[in-house]
């Protein structure tokens, strides 16, 4: 297991920063089965408009605390979910790694999500920014807590893959 | 004068005298999208705008929509709600700017005429002109000069507002059947939890089909079906006001063990999906009658909703013949536990653009609309349940769809 404190910054930040493409790979290449083992076990991953998040209303398009209900979202959108087949290519810029708070990494970045459907047009979908608390995990860097504020409050039709 | 070219509505074929058979030219021709702004939306109908609960306080506002038309809802300080359009009675901007707040008067930010909070014009900078110079006409009366009003009323928190003079008052356009599902859900304060904004590309009215349709929600949505939270197999009903204008649909969870076998011949069951986590699916019952599911769809643009503990209410807006936005207001009830609070949080994964149960609705309105931009004399076909607009004591019919388009017919003027 890593000792944060032993890392210097830039090996922190590098750490987080592969943790961060991991994430954004495995759902753009359609590994979406691998997106829940980037949480722990106890984790939170929600979803929220920023018009929410900013009045400090708990309305979420998701939310998760659990990584079984990470898998539960892909289960159903693999099984159960219909909508049309679409890609999504992740951007992700301004990585801060604002501190370590008690055995957490406290990590603020920026996301574009562009969609894909099948007629072939790319298209703005979401935008907004990750607010993550990180740990070491005998597996490496993990998610204990993931909140995706989204600027983009109006949702085009509908929200079936994880931002 | 606002006169808006009359479509020929005769060039449109309606096979059938009732609303069994629907010309797919209702869902795109932009005449007729202009004639519903002007005979619904304009017309004699309430349109819901707010809860009460969104602005509580004297000066709160919201910014919204009847039909396309933006509109501000206030709160004046004598507690008094008043609606206007969004339009300074200047030179026509909007006064208001964003989607809520709280103010001491509106003003327009491009000449400052300034309104208070019931719409009525109070201030107009340079009115007697600078230095003996310029200023108003000398017989500018500031009365004749404020903002469009609507009608307003209230029942039981919930606002709607109404461009007509005529339409009979609130409740009695509500009628006894939704005043009474009303009644339930908002029995107690509410506490609003948050919005959503869905916005799908396609004709309104394909979503006022959808949620007067029982038929689908458990063949549609598979994880609803799959885990119970509704089937039509349950007990449930789908009933109209006396007009066929407004539905409910209501289902009981529980109702229907040993009783899926009809389900053999969908592709519902064809799966061996379990959750690794079911507490999203963990609730506490909010009423002690057994329902478990009501979707009341009040003509033209509301749905209030109770999918096991999630409560909402919808806001329909249509933004042009082949889009509408759908504003999701989720609340729960101002005495909820921590607990209740965890449970409506986790619920919400069920529910609006990304629901694990509702998702569906905004793909099955746009395949549909991408599907009949063309043949517009071509119609759809709504018999389930026996091809007449009837209420049910059952789910596995489109009686309400076909009341809906009856109702639709007589409002915008086409002949029987």
């Amino acid at each position: 297991m890593l000792d944060l404190s032993a890392l210097v910054p830039v090996d922190l930040h590098y750490q987080v920063s592969k943790l961060l493409s991991d994430y954004v790979e495995c759902i753009d290449d359609d590994r979406l089965e691998e997106w829940p083992q980037l949480f722990v076990e106890d984790c939170l991953y929600q979803v929220i408009a920023r018009e929410n998040a900013d009045r400090g209303l708990p309305t979420s398009a998701m939310y998760c605390d659990s990584r079984g209900m990470l898998r539960d979202r892909v289960v159903a959108l693999r099984h159960a979910n219909i909508y049309a087949k679409h890609y999504y290519r992740h951007v992700l810029s301004n990585v801060n790694v604002k501190g370590v708070q008690d055995g957490e990494v406290l990590v603020q970045s920026n996301y574009v999500v562009l969609q894909t459907l099948v007629e072939g047009d790319t298209k703005v979908f979401n935008a907004g920014k990750y607010l993550d608390r990180i740990v070491a995990t005998p597996d490496g860097l993990r998610f204990k807590r993931k909140v995706v504020v989204f600027d983009t409050y109006r949702i085009p039709n509908l929200l079936v893959t994880p931002l | 004068m606002n006169a808006i070219r009359e479509p020929a509505l005769g060039h449109l074929r309606w096979p059938t005298a009732g609303g069994s058979q629907v010309p797919y030219g209702v869902f795109t021709d932009p005449a007729i999208y202009e004639l519903e702004q002007q005979r619904l939306f304009r017309g004699d109908a309430w349109s819901f705008v707010a809860l009460e609960a969104e602005i509580p306080a004297s000066g709160d506002y919201k910014s919204t929509f009847v039909g396309d038309s933006p509109v501000v809802v206030s709160r004046a300080e004598d507690g008094s709600i008043h609606a206007y359009v969004n339009r300074c009675a200047h030179r026509g901007a909007a006064i208001c700017r964003e989607l809520r707040g709280n103010v001491q008067n509106h003003t327009c930010v491009y000449h400052q005429w300034a309104y208070d909070l019931k719409g009525n014009l109070i201030g107009v900078p340079f009115r007697r002109g600078l230095n003996g110079q310029g200023g108003m006409p000398a017989d500018f009366d500031m009365k004749k000069h404020g903002l469009q009003k609507l009608r307003v009323d209230a029942y039981a928190g919930l606002v709607f507002a109404t461009f007509s003079d005529s339409v009979e008052p609130l409740q009695d356009y509500l009628g006894p059947m939704p005043c009474k599902a009303i009644d339930r859900i908002m029995s107690r304060p509410i506490t609003v939890l948050g919005d959503q904004r869905q916005y799908v590309a396609g004709n309104w009215k394909l979503y006022a089909e959808n949620t007067r349709d029982p038929y689908h929600a458990s063949l549609l949505h598979l994880f609803h079906c799959t885990f119970g939270l509704y089937r039509s197999s349950q007990k449930g009903v789908s009933v109209m006001d006396a007009k066929r204008r407004h539905s409910m649909l209501t289902a009981m969870r529980g109702t229907d063990e040993g009783k899926v076998d009809g389900y053999q011949d969908t592709r519902t069951y064809n799966t061996d999906f379990t959750l690794a986590d079911p507490s999203v699916l963990a609730g506490k019952p909010d009423f002690d009658d057994g329902v478990t599911l009501v979707i009341l769809a009040v003509f033209p643009n509301l749905v209030v909703q109770q999918i096991a503990n999630t409560l909402a209410v919808r806001q329909i807006i249509p933004r042009g013949v082949d889009k509408f936005e759908l504003v999701w207001t989720q609340f729960g009830y101002a005495d909820d536990d921590s607990e209740m609070q965890a449970i409506r949080n986790k619920q919400g994964n069920l529910i609006g653009p990304a629901g694990l149960i509702s998702m569906e609705d905004g793909e099955a309105v746009e395949i549909v609309h991408r599907s009949i931009i063309r043949d517009q004399d071509q119609t759809s076909y709504i018999a389930m349940g026996g091809e007449q607009a009837k209420d049910a004591e059952h789910l596995v019919t489109e009686g309400s769809i076909i009341g809906f388009w009856e109702y639709y017919r007589e409002v915008m003027g086409w002949a029987a």
